[in-house]
């Protein structure tokens, strides 16, 4: 399972679009929002918890298909499903590395494009939080959404309508973490349910991710 | 006689020939009765004036909304753990009818809240959940389509139909956390028991042209299932025959 | 421990192409699969390396024993030859890549990336990977396309010698490879008989 891992991790820093894709489309939805909405500080500095979670919902799902697709497209996944590792630990591992060169970048970026945002003091260690913990959901529920469409030549787009919905919960619960936590508001509740969504997928959906992956390789 | 001979589809086709006559006119009957009846001969609301008769539409379409996917979820399990064709296509065959209730639900609840709260669109938990549910049934719709052979089809829209399901629930809290919102409480529902005296009950001059109503919607909902998996199992059949004439 | 298929009916996307098939392959044994392009040989090898469910009829002895190679070789372009295979061996948990290595003539390339190999030389890294999985039995899909003259002798010696520690091979290929140990099973007596797909049957 570590040979898995790292062969993703080193494959992600070589192909170049592991890290820096995702960061970089992150940065251009933080700056072009203050674009579309205007300059006004109060305003951006209301939105802003808000804003980071869309872009760094957005910049995860732009690299979804990477997760499978390439192993596809190469006979990879085939050798992998004969291999002794069972496909629930296959899938995992996967989500795991997309959270590493995908999720976890974002985490760490997110703070940083707060000040773009005028994001309050308090702001900075919530959306961290926030998306620390919410991200690997992301990135499992992510996988499951790019094992339903492996099989399919253009399932870009229907992956982006299937994975949007499952993230509803995550994003609410995220970005009400970050929201209240910049208000100075308690942060108790929406907390404990991002991290009870995080944990319960990240146990459970990669047994729905197998089975999906199963059947698509038929 | 066990209920899964109806797994069969020759079976069930012939069935719901049987059925269908019976069950569409059953369902018309109650539409119309229930609807005049509510839009006629219903006395307007002394806060809401004739805006409220739009509950005899709107009310019915929401539960239908609710219960076809909860439908499809009955039948994606029968699939998965019996694997009867008839199953799936049921479920594929409910979608759309389920998205199209959803989409009455809130098309009817915008055209209420216009003169009632004063805007077409509020981002109400209820009003949100649905069009949450909407995209569940985009998505789940868009999956059937866009994978040839149907047996993995079913498959994967089956899963889809179980994970969907506990994210919608997810979904549903989630979204009632975010915001209160403005729209009544289920009072149909407690008028349902009509044991309740308080005061937000509807009364039955209202309650029994919507149970009449919304009986036509689950008859008219059961009727559009039976017609449409009848269809999608005799395109099966086509497709199966075209198949066995290629090799043969 | 025998690799046996009894009464084994196999089908792709649905459609029955083989039906019928049985054959025992003992360790130290080969199996050549011959028959027409398209007549299931793939399929068969598929459904034995445990992808994909027979339709009818029982496998045993696969499972954890099988080391498939298909015709994609799942190779990396971004990964040497080296890290390709070291990644193959501690996936299936062996030590030791420089066997496979020196087998099939591949420590000169070893440095270079997967991606910049000629098909002939992506192929012998394909096969090297057979060796490190360390498994008994190998399914092989049409193992030496894109091989040339010498090569294919390193695939034959690397096979012999694989059956000579006991292994196992079964293979779906045109080329005699000169085996003294291989049989050949002509799958063409196993065609289905032109029928409508399984899971079709019950709408007909």
């Amino acid at each position: 399972m570590r040979a898995l891992l790292l062969r993703d991790l080193v494959l992600a820093v070589r192909a170049g679009g592991g890290f820096g894709l995702g960061l970089a489309f992150f940065l251009i939805v933080t700056v072009l929002v203050p674009f579309g909405v205007g300059p006004e500080t109060g305003l951006l500095t209301r939105i802003a918890p808000g804003i980071l979670w869309i872009g760094a919902l957005l910049a995860c799902l732009l690299s979804l298909d990477r997760i499978l697709a390439l192993d596809w497209e190469d006979g990879s996944l085939d050798l992998l499903a004969t291999a002794p590792l069972p496909l629930e630990a296959i899938v995992s591992v996967k989500a795991l590395a997309h959270w590493i060169t995908t999720g976890l970048p974002l985490v760490l970026a997110a703070p940083v494009l707060g000040v773009l945002l005028s994001l309050p003091g308090p702001g900075y260690l919530w959306v961290f939080v926030s998306l620390a913990l919410g991200t690997p959901a992301l990135s499992v529920i992510g996988t499951f959404g790019a094992a339903l469409t492996v099989g399919l030549k253009r399932g870009g787009l229907l992956m982006s309508l299937l994975v949007l919905p499952l993230y509803v919960p995550t994003l609410i619960f995220g970005a009400e973490v970050a929201r209240r936590g910049t208000e100075g508001l308690s942060v108790q509740s929406p907390l404990l349910m991002l991290a009870g969504i995080s944990f319960g997928v990240i146990a459970a959906l990669p047994f729905a991710s197998a089975a999906v992956l199963r059947v698509n390789l038929r | 006689m066990s209920i899964w001979e109806y797994a069969n589809p020759v079976k069930f086709i012939r069935t719901a020939d049987r059925v269908l006559p019976w069950l569409s006119g059953a369902a018309v009957i109650c539409l119309v009765t229930g609807l005049i009846w509510g839009f006629f001969f219903t006395p307007d609301d002394f806060r809401q004036g004739s805006t409220v008769k739009i509950i005899y539409l709107h009310v019915p379409a929401a539960l239908m909304a609710i219960n076809a996917w909860l439908m499809m979820l009955v039948a994606s399990l029968i699939w998965i753990v019996r694997r009867h064709h008839v199953s799936a296509l049921a479920a594929r065959a409910a979608a759309p009818i389920g998205a199209t209730m959803t989409v009455i639900a809130l098309a009817t609840g915008a055209i209420w809240g216009q003169p009632m709260w004063g805007t077409w669109w509020a981002w109400d938990p209820r009003l949100t959940s649905f069009l949450i549910l909407f995209l569940f049934y985009l998505g789940y719709m868009a999956l059937w389509e866009a994978i040839e052979n149907d047996d993995t089809a079913a498959d994967l829209t089956a899963i889809l139909c179980l994970v969907g399901s506990v994210f919608a629930i997810l979904s549903r809290y989630a979204v009632n956390f975010w915001n209160q919102g403005l729209h009544q409480g289920a009072s149909v529902m407690r008028a349902g028991a009509l044991a309740g005296d308080t005061e937000e009950r509807v009364s039955n001059v209202f309650a029994i042209p919507l149970f009449v109503s919304i009986a036509g919607f689950v008859l008219l909902f059961v009727a559009l299932v039976f017609l449409r998996t009848q269809t999608e199992i005799r395109a099966r059949r086509a497709r199966a025959l075209l198949a066995r004439e290629r090799v043969a | 421990m025998d690799l046996v298929a009894s009464d084994l009916t196999v089908a792709r996307g649905g459609v029955p192409v083989l039906e019928g098939v049985g054959f025992t392959l003992s360790p130290g044994r080969a199996l050549v699969l011959r028959g027409p392009n398209g007549s299931g040989k793939t399929t068969l090898l598929r459904t034995v390396a445990g992808l994909q469910p027979p339709v009818a009829g029982e496998i045993i002895g696969a499972g954890e024993r099988i080391a498939y190679a298909a015709h994609a070789d799942g190779l990396k372009a971004m990964l040497s030859v080296v890290e390709n295979l070291s990644f193959w061996a501690a996936v299936f948990g062996t030590q030791g890549i420089d066997d496979a290595l020196s087998a099939f003539n591949l420590e000169e390339l070893a440095g270079r990336a997967a991606g910049t190999l000629s098909a002939g030389q992506k192929r012998r890294l394909g096969l090297a990977r057979l060796m490190v999985t360390g498994r008994p039995v190998w399914v092989l899909d049409e193992p030496t396309v894109s091989l040339d003259a010498a090569s294919v002798a390193l695939f034959a010696e690397a096979v012999r010698a694989h059956l000579g520690q006991g292994g196992a091979a079964l293979m779906a290929t045109h080329i005699d490879l000169g085996l003294a140990e291989a049989e050949i099973l002509d799958v063409t007596g196993f065609r289905a008989k032109p029928r409508a797909r399984a899971e079709d049957e019950a709408f007909l």
